[in-house]
């Protein structure tokens, strides 16, 4: 049962990780609390549906869809929203409400088009693809796409799927901030905007290029929400947002790689508290995101202390 | 006539005796109800908001603990539902205490924290392991204290309060420290402010606030689930409603929540959806175009809002 709790709760901590790190990103870059967050998971996993039911292929395919539909999406919203926001007197507490406004409309549109009813995929659909390349290339009968058996427990499918193409998201975006020009470049606007722009850092694009691979990665993270939660609805967001932060400020705000750490820690802790004490499982995340802020509000990777 | 006699003439008092009168005119008590309640909660945000800069974004958590503050108090000690509001009023207070040093945060993590705070008193008090003393996910049923008169004329003395309380801090040196306090902490502090205390009060007084309309909420319904009481709803209406009409004034959360509940009780009943749409599309507009409020309209030509 421990191993149990411990392998799932890694396995869920590094889906959790991509869940939170394209919040972070927007955070950490712009000081934008991206409340529609959420909404953009919900939408993903909306992508994935539609994957499904119109193609009719593995719901993997909306992965690079997702990401590049709301890599645009961001970046024109970038530009209609944050620039104006950023002139105003109190940016920080006006982006909340501004984002909310916008989870709202998101929602209303989504509700107005889609019902409210919960809609789900069907597990076994998931990672089809890689079944069919085996058998075309190595022959082989079609496997049965049943639990993946790990330390001797077996755990379902998209499970496993799901926190593979975490690990590998967040590969991808230690590679941007890390051994790309824009990444530099992101990384010095997130230390310091002033002095960023004042180096003559195009603060602008570079905000704008975060922001979409931001909205690109909550969007990818919402291809694997039926998975990982059963199923989706419209309104299935809120909650979302609030577990995103819950995971982000417990890395730390504005440290993307530790929101990989946050993950995990969240996932593990999830796990154990759902095993041996379920009833309270739903207060876990609140109560964790309280405490952190209190004890540790710069994170557990967190280098500086943020001046309250 | 002193300004402060005169806001408490010219809008609190007018305001109060025409929600007085309406009842006996107009026959949706439910929502003059609704209207009072959202009007207190507005103030509410306001105290806090407005004149000290925290944006309590988990304000239904004083407004579900006091609602169950009330219901505890009738149903296991019998209290009177007068004695159980103002019980409702101190719980609120409680939690407010309890959640002091959140004030240590700024910004948005203070917004955040504060979400997480109301969400983890609905959790709690929604937790079926605690079904003995809150009923838990199942909803409590209070008919024995069943009188939606009495409650509504609560309501209107909590509003008449509160309001009284928003024109003192308007007109008083306290509530330009807390607006001192706002803009500036550091240089507040410097000028003899004392920082810490001056925030707590008005926190205090703002989970007050709530904590008692929580109260009354509980007794006029009698019957509710937690997840009526601690709905993020309330927090967001109230929120929008005080920035709409503009914070930090008198008058402005009480034109928002007219305006905008008004417009809700019009078109948010048939259809929620084109309500939540319009909604959303009027709050972003409003933070893009208008982040002081509706006031501000006013206050750019010069002309002075109470």
């Amino acid at each position: 049962m421990l191993t149990y709790a411990l392998v799932a709760g890694v396995l869920f901590g590094l889906y959790f990780s991509l869940v939170g790190i394209g919040l972070n990103l927007v955070f950490g870059v712009m000081r934008i609390v991206n409340l529609a967050h959420g909404d953009i998971l919900m939408l993903g996993a909306f992508i994935a549906l539609g994957v499904v039911t119109l193609a009719g292929i593995d719901p993997l395919f909306a992965v690079p869809l997702a990401f590049i539909v709301f890599l645009i999406v961001g970046l024109l919203l970038y530009w209609v929203l944050v620039p104006r926001l950023q002139g105003s007197v109190n940016p920080e507490m006006l982006s909340i409400i501004l984002f909310f406004g916008l989870s709202q409309v998101i929602e209303a549109i989504t509700t107005i088009f889609a019902g409210t009813s919960e809609r789900s995929i069907q597990s076994r659909l998931l990672g089809t693809v890689f079944t069919t390349i085996q058998v075309k290339w190595f022959g082989g009968k079609p496997g049965r796409g049943g639990p993946i058996q790990i330390f001797g427990q077996s755990f379902p499918a998209p499970w496993v799927i799901a926190a593979g193409t975490s690990l590998i998201a967040i590969g991808l975006v230690y590679l941007y901030l890390y051994r790309t020009r824009l990444g530099t470049l992101t990384r010095a606007v997130m230390s310091r905007r002033d002095e960023a722009l004042a180096t003559g850092i195009d603060v602008d694009r570079v905000s704008a290029a975060a922001f979409g691979v931001g909205l690109g990665l909550a969007a990818v993270a919402g291809v694997f929400a039926p998975f990982m939660f059963g199923s989706v609805t419209p309104a299935f967001g809120a909650d979302a947002t609030v577990t995103s932060f819950a995971i982000v400020v417990l890395g730390s705000l504005g440290n993307p790689l530790g929101t990989a750490l946050g993950g995990v820690v969240y996932g593990v802790c999830y796990m154990l508290v759902q095993t041996y004490l379920s009833s309270w499982a739903d207060l876990l995340p609140y109560v964790l995101l309280i405490l952190i802020l209190l004890l540790r509000p710069s994170g557990l990777l967190g280098r500086q202390v943020r001046v309250a | 006539m002193p300004s402060a006699l005169r806001h408490l003439l010219f809008i609190m008092a007018p305001l109060v005796v025409v929600l007085a009168v309406l009842p006996g005119v107009y026959q949706n008590h439910l929502l003059l109800f609704n209207f009072v309640i959202f009007l207190i909660l507005a103030q509410g945000v306001n105290i806090i908001y407005g004149f000290t800069g925290y944006l309590p974004f988990g304000y239904v958590g004083f407004f579900g603990a006091g609602a169950y503050g009330f219901a505890i108090m009738v149903m296991h000690l019998q209290a009177p539902a007068v004695v159980a509001v103002v019980v409702a009023g101190l719980v609120g207070v409680a939690l407010g205490l309890l959640l002091t040093p959140l004030l240590r945060l700024s910004g948005a993590y203070f917004a955040i924290a504060n979400l997480a705070a109301s969400l983890a008193v609905l959790h709690l008090v929604a937790n079926p392991a605690l079904e003995s003393i809150t009923k838990g996910p199942y909803g409590v049923s209070l008919t024995g204290t069943f009188n939606p008169n009495s409650a509504y004329i609560a309501a209107l003395v909590v509003l008449a309060l509160t309001l009284a309380g928003v024109v003192y801090l308007k007109n008083s040196s306290f509530g330009l420290a807390l607006q001192a306090v706002r803009e500036d902490s550091v240089s507040a502090a410097m000028s003899g402010v004392s920082v810490v205390k001056m925030r707590v009060i008005a926190w205090l007084a703002s989970a007050l606030v709530a904590g008692l309309a929580g109260g009354i909420y509980a007794w006029y319904v009698s019957v509710f689930y937690p997840d009526n009481v601690f709905s993020g709803d309330f927090s967001i209406f109230a929120i929008v409603f005080a920035l709409f009409g503009g914070v930090a004034t008198i008058t402005g959360p009480i034109v928002g929540v007219i305006i905008l509940y008004g417009i809700y009780n019009v078109i948010g009943f048939t259809t929620p959806q084109y309500f939540q749409l319009i909604y959303g599309l009027l709050i972003m507009g409003l933070v893009l175009f208008l982040p002081a409020g509706l006031v501000s309209l006013a206050t750019r030509r010069g002309w002075h809002v109470p």
